[in-house]
């Protein structure tokens, strides 16, 4: 039919009906919001639009692929002295379910999973002051001697800089150490919400925004990839929501060294703030397309399922998500915090959320290389080199 | 390191289209078409649901069905009843497969719940507002129409609540085991004070998949009947389909449909609501090797949005789908948040009730840009905070108007009509 109206326009049509006309016709052209532009797009009534213009953004550098990773997660620790008030992990020393493990008892837990093709193993934890610096060295050469074929994704912002701490050194010079340990790429949690204001109120004993941005750009210079998150729903506003995306992508302009943006839902239950309502389903996939859209120097956007729970991670790849995070042998964090999703979830049943959300299931690895697709020709691309789309 | 891709992929009767298809001619342009004339608020023929259930992607289902949701209520108000679920009895003998509730009469488990305990639930309901009761038990048996009537008098006597109560099919036990017509039983329960009936038993309105998964159970044609009976008695019901089972998409289509034909009947459907089959723990588990994931759910409910339109009301499940989805859901047509199943959510502990569920939902609504009201079991806005009085607010004033939504315009004639 030659009369009918491509999905640009009915999106424009939308949008300018719903007052974000100039959004839309930027997000259509590919060019670069700005941080008013994020504002009207929080503001903006119609999920659908909203949704409709991330999945517009998701289709142009995805297509119908959705990224999944076989991996397994180690909190090697629970203790920690930051006190962060949304947290219901932490545990101070000496009470009740505080725990630590030993470095044998971390390659343990990867020899545990021998018998299934994991790639990755995703390793956070607390900050306990009495770990020595041999301590995180020793955990990254004991998971590659129980594995050494396996992608070591660890320590957040805050662990780093408990470790150059601890080594008595620049965080510069200790990355060298533990990438010859076994680190193989940093992980984005801890990023919380970069206001210094949420920052005081909420976990001051924590880095800063821009200390954290400062870590992560050195953690990029040292050749290291990594995530990054934001932590929505308690107590920060939209505009500082925008400005925690904004300065992301300002630090992607710089480095190129974030593979991934990952929203993650403020669990309330056990936590200081478990009197706040938590983000809703609506609020987690706007979410995910606020991401989409601010994020435009970021490859991959993730819903993490474990987070949002099967149907919100199936629904979240049309508004603008391209990746569901793992088969997560044993998540601990978000179950303290009274998460009802499975800790861990069967790869067959990881490919059949993904098809039915109309998408083809991908497999790839920490640094999103295609392992393994569904679709012959994502099978090409990796036999010729091909990874995700470039960054900047 | 690769690993291998698994060696055998569970069978999926239907698979869900590449949500990239719906951007490409020739379903671009057919979807384009199909949403104009759902905007134009007619309606669309079986075929035309059949190729959006096939072909639309989610985002372009979730658009139509709240475009329509929109036209049927403009007023940004989502509906919820406080309610109770009572079970007065877990026995029955039409072993349905997918049932996990309930337990032959010789069972050790099995129950009938006295008057003392029912009468104590229904005191905790009318104590936190509730405004009605719905109360479904097994095909007992020996608890027959005389049981139902006498309890429902006795309800009727003690207390200002609704009797949301019984189903087509348990109505079709009673009159098969008293050898007595459908419209004697349906008139003795009304004049005893049933006030709507539910639309429990419906599975799917398809022979083929009764056969397989409820085949002791009401058929379809009879469920119908049942339904046309009780809107020509006067009362109200609702109307229910359990997909994701062993049916196809055709059949999910053809339930809708025989739904749909009925109510150009009598207008006595007052809701709709669907749910996909939860096979875990059933009896007959082997027949559901694969559960449906969520986005089927709302795929069909959106779907059902879109073809009911002659239906006013459609609720969410936020019992089978989670808080999350069932928010979402409003977004794909829900425009009701079904009942707060005080059985399954109060804590009574010391006397002191909990009221979570009630905020919670009604969070839920607002966030996701609604008014959040209360309901009676007739869909009238019972709250304090709507302004007007309730209407319908009983029976008798729900059975003089048709629960249809007025205004809908006629199928364009080039489109077919639907069979």
């Amino acid at each position: 039919m030659s009369h009918t109206t491509t999905p640009e326009d009915s999106l424009m049509k939308s949008a300018f009906a719903a007052g974000i006309g100039a959004q839309a016709e930027k997000v259509l052209a590919g060019q670069r919001l700005s941080r008013e532009d994020g504002l009207a797009l929080y503001g903006c009534d119609d999920i659908h639009l909203v949704g409709g213009l991330a999945n517009h953004v998701r289709e142009r550098l995805h297509g119908d692929h959705a990224f999944f990773n076989v991996n397994q997660h180690i909190n090697y620790t629970n203790i920690c002295n930051k006190l962060c008030r949304f947290c219901a992990f932490q545990r101070l020393p000496g009470q009740e379910g505080a725990y630590v493990m030993s470095p044998e008892e971390v390659g343990a837990k990867i020899r545990e999973h021998l018998d299934k093709p994991v790639t990755e193993v995703h390793m956070v934890a607390g900050i306990y002051p009495k770990l020595p610096y041999e301590y995180y060295l020793d955990i990254l050469r004991a998971v590659k001697d129980a594995r050494p074929d396996i992608h070591i994704k660890a320590f957040t912002m805050i662990e780093l800089m408990q470790i150059a701490a601890r080594a008595r050194k620049p965080l510069k010079d200790v990355l060298p150490e533990l990438i010859e340990a076994g680190l193989g790429s940093c992980p984005g949690g801890g990023a919380e919400v970069f206001a210094d204001r949420v920052h005081r109120e909420g976990y001051h004993l924590k880095n800063t925004g821009d200390e954290w941005i400062e870590m992560a750009r050195t953690v990029h210079e040292a050749g290291l990839k990594s995530n990054a998150t934001m932590l929505h729903g308690h107590i920060e506003t939209v505009e500082e929501r925008v400005d925690h995306l904004d300065r992301l992508r300002l630090l992607q302009d710089e480095t190129g060294g974030l593979q991934c943006y990952i929203p993650l839902s403020f669990h309330p239950e056990n936590s200081e703030w478990s009197h706040l309502p938590g983000p809703t389903g609506l609020e987690e996939l706007r979410e995910i397309a606020l991401g989409r859209l601010m994020l435009d120097n970021v490859p991959h956007i993730k819903a993490y399922w474990i987070m949002l729970g099967i149907p919100m991670a199936q629904l979240a790849l049309s508004y603008g998500a391209n990746d569901v995070d793992g088969t997560v042998l044993e998540e601990r964090i978000y179950h303290e915090a009274g998460a009802t999703t499975p800790q861990a979830v069967e790869r067959f049943e990881l490919l059949r959320w993904i098809r039915d959300a109309g998408r083809i299931p991908v497999e790839r690895d920490t640094l999103y290389n295609v392992l393994w697709s569904e679709d012959l020709e994502a099978q090409a691309d990796c036999a010729a080199g091909a990874g995700a789309p470039s960054s900047p | 390191m690769n690993s291998a891709p698994p060696a055998t992929q569970p069978h999926l009767a239907w698979k869900a289209p590449l949500a990239s298809s719906a951007l490409r001619d020739p379903h671009r342009s057919r979807l384009q078409e199909l949403e104009a004339l759902v905007a134009d608020g007619r309606r669309i023929s079986c075929e035309e649901a059949l190729y959006l259930h096939d072909h639309a992607d989610l985002l372009t289902l979730g658009r139509m069905a709240d475009s329509v949701r929109s036209r049927l209520h403009p007023d940004p108000i989502v509906t919820y009843i406080v309610d109770r679920n009572i079970n007065p009895t877990n026995v029955c003998i039409t072993d349905c497969g997918f049932c996990a509730f309930y337990r032959s009469p010789s069972d050790p488990e099995a129950y009938v719940l006295s008057r003392e305990e029912i009468f104590l639930k229904i005191e905790e309901t009318v104590k936190l507002g509730g405004r009605q009761l719905l109360m479904q038990g097994g095909h007992h048996p020996f608890v027959l129409s005389d049981w139902w009537v006498e309890l429902l008098q006795d309800i009727g006597k003690k207390f200002d609540i609704n009797c949301h109560a019984l189903s087509a099919p348990e109505i079709d036990h009673f009159a098969q085991v008293e050898k007595r017509p459908v419209e004697d039983v349906l008139a003795d329960l009304i004049q005893a004070g049933l006030g709507s009936l539910p639309g429990a038993g419906a599975e799917i309105l398809v022979e083929r998949v009764r056969a397989i998964i409820a085949p002791k159970k009401t058929s379809t044609d009879r469920w119908l009947e049942i339904h046309r009976k009780a809107h020509e008695a006067g009362l109200r019901s609702s109307a229910t389909m359990m997909f994701g089972n062993v049916e196809t998409a055709a059949e999910r289509v053809e339930h809708l449909s025989r739904l749909r034909d009925l109510q150009d009947e009598t207008g006595g459907f007052t809701a709709f609501a669907c749910w996909n089959t939860q096979p875990k723990g059933v009896p007959e588990e082997h027949k559901y090797p694969v559960a449906t994931t969520p986005a089927l759910y709302l795929r069909v409910q959106a779907l059902a949005r879109i073809f009911l339109d002659n239906i006013a009301n459609l609720q969410t499940s936020y019992v089978t789908q989670g808080m999350r989805m069932a928010q979402v859901s409003l977004r794909y047509g829900a425009n009701d948040f079904g009942g707060t199943m005080l059985e399954e959510n109060v804590v009574s502990a010391a006397g002191c009730f909990n009221l979570t569920s009630i905020e919670r939902i009604e969070h839920l609504i607002g966030s996701a840009g609604f008014q959040p009201r209360q309901r009676n079991s007739w869909y009238g806005i019972v709250d304090t905070r709507h302004g007007q009085p309730a209407w319908p607010a009983n029976r008798e004033q729900a059975a003089t108007h048709s629960a249809a939504p007025p205004h809908r315009r006629e199928s364009a004639p080039s489109l077919g009509l639907s069979t």
